[in-house]
């Protein structure tokens, strides 16, 4: 079983290249190779998380440990894994659909697909890498790709964009790296259940690697102190590309590897479980306070993303601060279940709700919410999934972003932090409110006149539309105690357990 | 121990320039200066002074050898560099081409 896991690099970069080959001959059908690797891969995603929760390692090349210690470059599959690559398979396959009909504006087709392509790589690398330099490798490959795939259109905007995303995430990754420079001089080792067994005695720079970690993979989830580039990136994007930075690409490569590291690798500790809490109550807060005055359909979207990747990293920062002041397990529990089902049920339905602004953009050609309207008769299967992907982002049950905010909620209150339910409830009232305008000034009140001929997405488009708004009320079944135990609950273990990573992966 | 302040010196003038200076080229060789100093720091890890080459043979002493592991992160280190380098600077000429200026403070169409 652990010689299927490098299938997950091989398949996107081969891809890439297949694409690239295929479209210089055959134009219209080098494009299409996508869609069998996606739905391979999403087929292997469940074969992985239908067997029983285990942890799967491959050795690159096979290396036996000399001494005690590992030396082969190692591929890591666990509970936790799994979920995010669920959410990678799933939203990359959907997205890659609709992208089929969405790109016939741009000259090149072949390329954006092989960029795209790339992007998986990297993100379904980040998240199986067993050790943290390849870990930075992949990050780097998915960081370039999404660079360059945010700058497709080359208008004025998007360059921009680029440039600044570039810049800042320049910056974010050499933190990263001196980071890793610095954990290499003190443990002596890269690999992540190695640094996970030989920090316990190091007692140096500890906290100062902590604190560089944070600063540089929050500035890569956008948490708010560093979230500047996201709404400039994220907007100006092609709207498929949006929904695989906002949908995915912040989760993988941002949060994941926050989660990672300070429960299976760091010893937890009181101050930085503080300061990812109050980072992740930051970001809640500050972003839905900026989305509230945004008039571009896609960049109040982007605003949201800070402010639901709060949501997500505060039930992570609730979960290690009980960790850590030896509260009761069963809270600390709750509160990481909440943070994972919110990073989960966030993929989905801010993945649909780019994808719904990228339809309209495309049938309309514009993204000023001021200057739409009345589009519910004339785009119905939009105008339907936007409103299920918008009572899901506000919390309004059935729907699954319902589910994960009160169990957030919850596990904020029986941990007695009041204030952080309190605000939870407040941010949650506020993005009703943002999105009732949304659904307002898009798709009810008045028709301007030159909409009249205006018709629904393509077919590609409105597939990849329905399944992720039909997604959306299916994932609120994961909360059921059936259901959760295949899923959530595996993931939760992992990070519960934290001891126990270095042990499951080498063995010793 | 001169060294890595040394190095942190040259992060900080790095730093300086991708954060105050205003014509896009500048900002870029900012980043340039910041990641030479994180290859600089890299490579003072895996010194050892009096150090030889890392291959056992014949030829060399086989004294006490320098670590090779961060020679070879910063061989990765550096082929990634040359690609985000390349693409900066491709999308510095199409900035250029748009606005005719690299004076960063003229380019505002995307705020709030």
């Amino acid at each position: 079983m652990g010689s299927l896991l490098p299938l997950y690099i091989i398949i996107p970069l081969g891809t890439a290249f297949l694409t690239l080959i295929f479209g210089r001959w055959l134009h219209n059908l080098g494009k299409y190779l996508i869609i069998p690797a996606m739905l391979f891969l999403t087929g292997l995603t469940i074969y992985f998380v239908s067997q029983i929760p285990q942890t799967v390692v491959y050795r690159v090349g096979g290396f036996a440990d000399v001494l005690n210690i590992p030396v082969a470059i190692f591929l890591v599959a666990d509970g936790l894994t799994n979920i995010l690559l669920l959410i990678i398979s799933i939203v990359g396959l959907l997205v890659a659909l609709y992208s089929l009909s969405y790109t016939k504006q741009y000259t090149g087709e072949t390329k954006f697909y092989a960029l795209f392509c790339l992007m998986l790589a990297g993100m379904y690398g980040v998240v199986i890498a067993g050790d943290i330099f390849n870990l930075f490798v992949f990050l780097e490959i998915a960081s370039i790709a999404s660079y360059t795939l945010v700058a497709f259109g080359i208008e004025k905007q998007q360059l921009e964009a680029t440039f600044k995303y570039q810049v800042l995430g320049g910056v974010s990754s050499l933190i990263i790296l001196s980071a890793i420079g610095f954990i290499y001089w003190t443990t002596g080792t890269l690999n992540l259940a190695d640094i996970a067994r030989q920090l316990p005695q190091v007692k140096s720079f500890q906290l100062f690697v902590s604190v560089l970690l944070i600063g540089g993979f929050g500035l890569k989830a956008a948490l708010v102190p560093f979230h500047s580039w996201l709404p400039d990136a994220h907007s100006s994007a092609p709207s498929p590309i949006s929904a695989m930075l906002s949908g995915v690409l912040i989760k993988a490569v941002g949060a994941y590897v926050i989660i990672r590291l300070f429960f299976n690798i760091f010893q937890i500790n009181y101050q930085i479980a503080m300061t990812i809490t109050v980072l992740g109550t930051l970001s809640m807060i500050v972003g839905v306070f900026l989305a509230i005055g945004q008039w571009d359909f896609k960049r109040l979207l982007a605003y949201h993303s800070i402010s639901q990747m709060g949501y997500v990293v505060l039930g992570i920062g609730i979960g290690l601060l009980v960790l850590a002041t030896g509260g009761q397990e069963k809270v600390a529990i709750l509160a990481i279940t909440g943070g994972l089902f919110h990073m989960l049920n966030h993929s989905i339905f801010k993945a649909l709700l780019f994808l719904n602004a990228g339809s309209v953009e495309y049938r309309t050609g514009t993204r000023d919410l001021k200057r739409l309207g009345g589009l519910a008769e004339k785009m119905p299967i939009t105008s339907g999934s936007s409103f299920v992907a918008s009572m899901a982002i506000s919390g309004i049950p059935p729907f699954n972003g319902f589910f994960s905010k009160v169990v957030i909620i919850f596990a904020a209150i029986q941990a007695g932090y009041y204030w952080l339910a309190f605000f939870a409830v407040v941010v949650s009232i506020v993005t009703l409110a943002s999105f009732t305008k949304v659904q307002k000034y898009a798709f009810y009140g008045e028709l301007p006149a030159k909409y009249e001929n205006v018709k629904e997405s393509p077919f590609g488009m409105s597939l990849s539309m329905t399944i992720l708004a039909i997604l959306c009320l299916i994932m609120s079944l994961l909360i059921i105690p059936g259901v959760r135990e295949i899923f959530l609950k595996p993931a939760v273990d992992v990070l519960m357990d934290a001891s126990k990573y270095s042990v499951k992966v080498i063995g010793l | 121990m001169i060294l890595f302040v040394l190095c942190f010196v040259l992060f900080m003038i790095g730093l300086y320039g991708v954060i105050l200076q205003r014509n896009l080229i500048k900002i870029i060789i900012g980043l340039a200066i910041m990641e030479y100093s994180v290859y600089l720091f890299l490579i003072l890890i895996g010194y050892v002074k009096g150090g030889t080459v890392p291959i056992i043979s014949d030829f060399f002493e086989n004294g006490p050898f320098v670590d090779p592991l961060p020679q070879a992160l910063v061989l990765t280190a550096i082929v990634i560099g040359l690609a985000t380098k390349a693409l900066l600077l491709s999308v510095a000429i199409r900035l250029y081409k748009h606005y005719g200026t690299f004076d960063i403070r003229k380019m505002n169409n995307l705020k709030g």
